[in-house]
């Protein structure tokens, strides 16, 4: 114990230990405020639709729209779901959903490998022009996508892809391919270097560096791609509607068609249910990704 | 036959010359080590020693065989890194194999080539273990097990034990001697640390800007040093400089700098036709006497600045001419910061520069 009696006994019966904090201070109440009124702000227009879905026609006409149903239903997601019409169709967004799935999964697969390969061999293999070919790929980021939508057609339909699935994933592929590729290329170069020279004395060639030493370091960047583009191929719009065909139109043009038709009733309980399907695929792989993500952030966690 | 030999290796990235026309030849058996501050080329020249460089000229020969142009695996060389470089998702027992599986060698002689390296290495309670799992000391001693199992003939060693804490670095650095002598394998070792440099090599390549200043034996390097970087660069603390004229003198050459005059009758001149000029005094604190009472050949009297004990001995702080001149000495002789004393040394254990050239004289 320390000597204290050089200390008067009034400064010893001070402050001692942890300085106490009080929970509703200025400080709190101001951070939590604000929290709160920006929560309110973001979850409001989720809390309509969801509200809004699950409500009968009858009740929508009432008004109200903030009140809780009355009545729940589950018919217009049924109805979203399995028999909405678009155009002659009326067998809903499964149609989309579906067409969607089998545009999402190749382009994101396809893109993820071909980007990772390049931006591997990009940080490690510098080979001869390599920035120059860097530097292009980049530069394909900031040209605007309207620029290029009329020669692919074109390309398309030289090629005889225009129209269908595939054509659609290889633009997905090829879009997606500049941000992916840096991406990865600044994942690899911070990899230690010292593990790919030691790899190449223990004799591991291009494919099996990348196979057995890189891969297995970077499901965090997988992840992080994994996003990217599952969220971006399915919510896009755009290439869907120039590059395919109506039956092979992805879920975003489906729902658009649906909110937008003009005939009839406006069934306004049927678009939100609608609104919201198309919506939970990226939901979904947030939720699910966001855990991996931490996760794999931990796992590749080596440090010298 | 010698077992590493450079021939006129030459290395630019774009318009920096990194190594200039290099040669050096090692031999079968031997440990050589490139010293050099940081930027020297040393790390280059192993990086192209290993083939993990392209060279730009020139060539390099491992055990005879001209390897310019080889693969870094068909080399016959292992090597170790300053970070380890373990693959970190594979057990230590999966780093030392990875090599002999990609080369294809049958199973069961990977295993007993491993449990050797781990006998060797006495790592052997490690193997099952994740690299994530093992403390710095057994990182780096699963590292230089995984040149081991290679077979090789040449050692790579890349600043091993920079990363390493001051005792466990003294510990490994008698351990790679001991495997030095066990194994007999010749080793090329890159060290920015001289204590290392002296202690394991039986020849220290002095690198500076891309060319070996002085290759030599330690002790040679440590005391007949060839020119004025090499001599400031080696020994801790290093070494007493004192700019001045060499000078002749009644038939003698003697060193002048302001009102001293060291006569140099004992000194050993490499150069036999000698003239007047400017020149650098260089002097180790080991080799200067304080206040011993015997005669030097060179003795003057100053005063004691700073007095920095360091345990084993203390390091005493003069002027002398001007300049700052420290003495090493037993820690219980030493006197107090303010007090006159008389330093001295003998002309034969110093080294004399050219002023111009830097070139010992």
């Amino acid at each position: 114990m320390a000597d204290v009696t050089a200390i008067s006994p009034a400064e010893l019966a001070g402050p001692s230990g942890r300085r106490p904090r009080r929970a509703i201070s200025r400080r709190n109440v101001f951070i939590y405020g604000t929290l709160l009124l920006v929560s309110v702000y973001y979850l409001l227009p989720l809390y309509l639709m969801i509200v809004t879905s699950l409500k009968g026609l009858p009740e929508i006409r009432m008004g109200n729209v903030f009140a809780p149903p009355v009545e729940i239903t589950f018919e217009p997601w049924v109805k979203a779901w399995a028999q909405a019409c678009t155009g002659l169709n009326c067998d809903g967004l499964s149609r989309g959903f579906w067409n969607s799935v089998r545009i999402t999964v190749p382009s994101v697969i396809l893109s993820i490998l071909i980007a990772s390969i390049n931006g591997y061999a990009l940080a490690n293999w510098r080979f001869r022009g390599a920035n120059v070919f860097f530097t292009i790929l980049i530069f394909g980021a900031f040209i605007p996508y309207q620029v290029m939508l009329y020669p692919i057609v074109i390309m398309l339909r030289e090629l005889g892809l225009y129209g269908g699935l595939w054509g659609l994933v290889i633009v997905h592929t090829i879009f997606g391919m500049p941000i992916l590729t840096l991406l990865f290329r600044n994942y690899f170069t911070s990899l230690p270097e010292e593990l790919f020279k030691a790899a190449r004395v223990d004799g591991a060639g291009f494919w099996a560096i990348y196979l057995k030493i890189m891969l297995p370091m970077s499901l965090p960047i997988f992840v992080v791609a994994i996003i990217i583009q599952v969220t971006g191929i399915w919510n896009d719009f755009l290439f869907g509607i120039v590059y395919t065909r109506p039956e092979y139109y992805p879920m975003t043009v489906q729902l658009n068609n649906i909110v937008n038709s003009v005939q009839g009733v406006k069934e306004y309980n049927v678009n939100m249910a609608a609104t919201l399907l198309t919506g939970l695929v990226p939901l979904i792989v947030y939720f699910v990704s966001g855990k991996l993500f931490v996760r794999g952030i931990a796992a590749g966690a080596v440090k010298g | 036959m010698p077992s590493v030999v450079i021939r006129d290796v030459s290395l630019n990235f774009g318009v920096v010359e990194v190594l200039k026309s290099l040669n050096l030849e090692v031999g079968k058996g031997e440990f050589l080590v490139l010293l050099g501050p940081s930027g020297c080329g040393k790390s280059t020249l192993l990086n192209c020693i290993a083939g993990l460089l392209d060279v730009s000229a020139g060539q390099i020969f491992i055990n005879g065989r001209n390897v310019t142009w080889d693969e870094p695996k068909d080399r016959g060389i292992g090597m170790v890194f300053q970070s380890y470089a373990l693959y970190p998702q594979m057990t230590v027992e999966g780093n030392l194999s990875f090599g002999l599986k990609n080369a294809g060698v049958p199973k069961d002689e990977i295993a007993k080539r491993v449990a050797r390296a781990a006998e060797i290495l006495q790592i052997e309670p490690l193997l099952k273990r994740k690299p994530s799992a093992l403390s710095g000391g057994q990182r780096q001693r699963v590292a230089i097990g995984r040149a081991l199992v290679r077979d090789v003939d040449v050692f790579l060693f890349d600043e091993p034990l920079s990363n390493l804490d001051a005792k466990l670095r003294s510990e490994l650095r008698v351990e790679i001697k001991r495997l030095h002598q066990k194994l007999g394998n010749t080793m090329i070792y890159v060290t920015h640390d001289q204590i290392e440099a002296m202690t394991l090599a039986d020849r220290i390549a002095v690198m500076r800007g891309g060319i070996i200043q002085q290759l030599n034996t330690p002790q040679a390097i440590y005391s007949r040093p060839k020119n004025r970087f090499v001599a400031g660069f080696i020994g801790s603390p290093s070494m007493n400089f004192i700019e001045g004229q060499l000078a002749q003198h009644d038939g003698t050459w003697v060193f002048e700098a302001a009102d001293l005059r060291v006569p140099l009758a004992t000194y050993p001149f490499q150069e036999t036709n000698l003239s007047p000029r400017a020149a650098t005094l260089g002097v180790r604190p080991e080799h200067v006497g304080l206040n011993t009472g015997e005669g030097w050949p060179f003795e003057v009297e100053t005063s004691v600045e700073v007095v920095e004990p360091m345990g084993s001995d203390t390091l005493v702080w003069t002027k002398v001419a001007g300049h700052d001149f420290s003495v090493r000495m037993a820690t219980e002789r030493a006197p107090s910061a303010g007090q006159r004393a008389t330093v001295g040394f003998d002309p034969l254990r110093a080294s004399l520069f050219d002023a111009e050239t830097g070139e010992r004289l």
